[in-house]
């Protein structure tokens, strides 16, 4: 043993002690039986499953939320579609409603001007003398 | 000239011969010890082993380029001590991965008595004093630990631990007479 520079008896003894502490725990497990243990592989495995569980994970979060909202866009476009044919349907009905009050009131007025029933002839004929 | 070719390439497996003994020697000598230095820096025999084999790799990989200019143990001991540091740079850096370490507790550690205790009453001192060793040892920075366990464990000079940690012989002194002054702190405290 090297010259150990303490003069305490007691520190002196507590190193030779904890020396031959190791020495004995080195001897003994330097000389234990070993066992092969693939340690490294089995970490790896976990460590793989661990990263592809987490991508697909990500992945299916990421897809979802891109599916949600293209389906949200499409329903959108949708009932603006409709909404707009809706409006366009209504626009012509009202155009075609104004179009045929009009061409019954020209036919109206056309039919009136055109007919007299020739029961009401002596009364035009009464009309025009007394203009006369 | 094929003769001299053939004569040169007998020479150079001879010499790589000579190499791999010498090396499978070395491992054969020194190997229990850088063993057990590890153990104690780390308390963990799992990776003592893993760390022990790494650093005679390393070192049959350098061993061409070994010059001889300290002992095979002081330039095995630097390996050894330089993987120590990167393990534990790199478990720092992975501060994410679970922290799963076998490092046996001081209680654990201090079980191995030295031989010769005969009474009972003996072995629960001699139990208790390494105990207390490893309770310093345990908040001693880690190059203050390193020094110290070469210096008390392994019985090296000072000269030899200089050589190993790369620190001149003064600051190894400091660091050793730091952790000395903390393991009789630590004696002191439990009177």
């Amino acid at each position: 043993m090297p010259a150990i520079d303490v003069q305490d008896q007691e520190l002196e003894l507590a190193l030779k002690d904890f020396k031959s502490s190791v020495h004995a725990w080195g001897e003994a497990a330097y000389s234990r039986p070993r066992t092969l243990a693939a340690r490294v592989p089995h970490g790896s495995w976990r460590l793989a499953s661990g990263w592809a569980l987490g991508c697909l994970l990500v992945a299916g979060s990421v897809s979802g939320g891109l599916f949600q909202r293209h389906h949200r866009i499409e329903v959108a476009q949708v009932a603006a579609e409709q909404r707009a044919a809706e409006q366009q349907r209504q626009a012509r009905e009202l155009e075609s409603a104004k179009m045929t009050d009009e061409a019954l009131l020209a036919g109206v007025d056309s039919d009136v001007s055109r007919q007299v029933p020739s029961a009401f002839d002596p009364l035009t004929q009464m009309s025009e003398d007394e203009t006369k | 000239m094929a003769a001299g070719t053939a004569l040169d390439a007998m020479a150079i497996t001879t010499a790589d011969d000579a190499a791999a003994r010498e090396f499978a020697r070395v491992v054969e000598k020194h190997r229990p010890q850088i063993f057990r230095f590890l153990l104690s820096s780390t308390r963990d025999v799992d990776l003592a082993e893993t760390l022990t084999q790494e650093c005679f790799l390393k070192a049959h990989r350098n061993w061409g380029s070994f010059r001889g200019e300290s002992s095979a143990m002081t330039w095995l001991m630097r390996i050894a001590i330089n993987l120590q540091k990167d393990h534990w740079r790199n478990r720092r850096m992975q501060f994410w991965r679970t922290t799963r370490t076998n490092s046996v507790d001081l209680d654990e550690a201090s079980d191995w008595l030295p031989s010769g205790e005969s009474s009972i009453e003996q072995q629960l001192l001699a139990r208790e004093r390494v105990g207390q060793v490893w309770k310093a040892v345990k908040g001693l920075s880690e190059r203050q630990r390193t020094v110290f366990l070469l210096r008390y464990v392994e019985e090296q000079e000072l000269s030899e631990i200089a050589a190993a940690t790369s620190l001149s012989e003064g600051t190894v002194k400091a660091h050793l007479s730091r952790a000395v002054a903390r393991v009789r702190l630590e004696l002191g405290g439990k009177r």
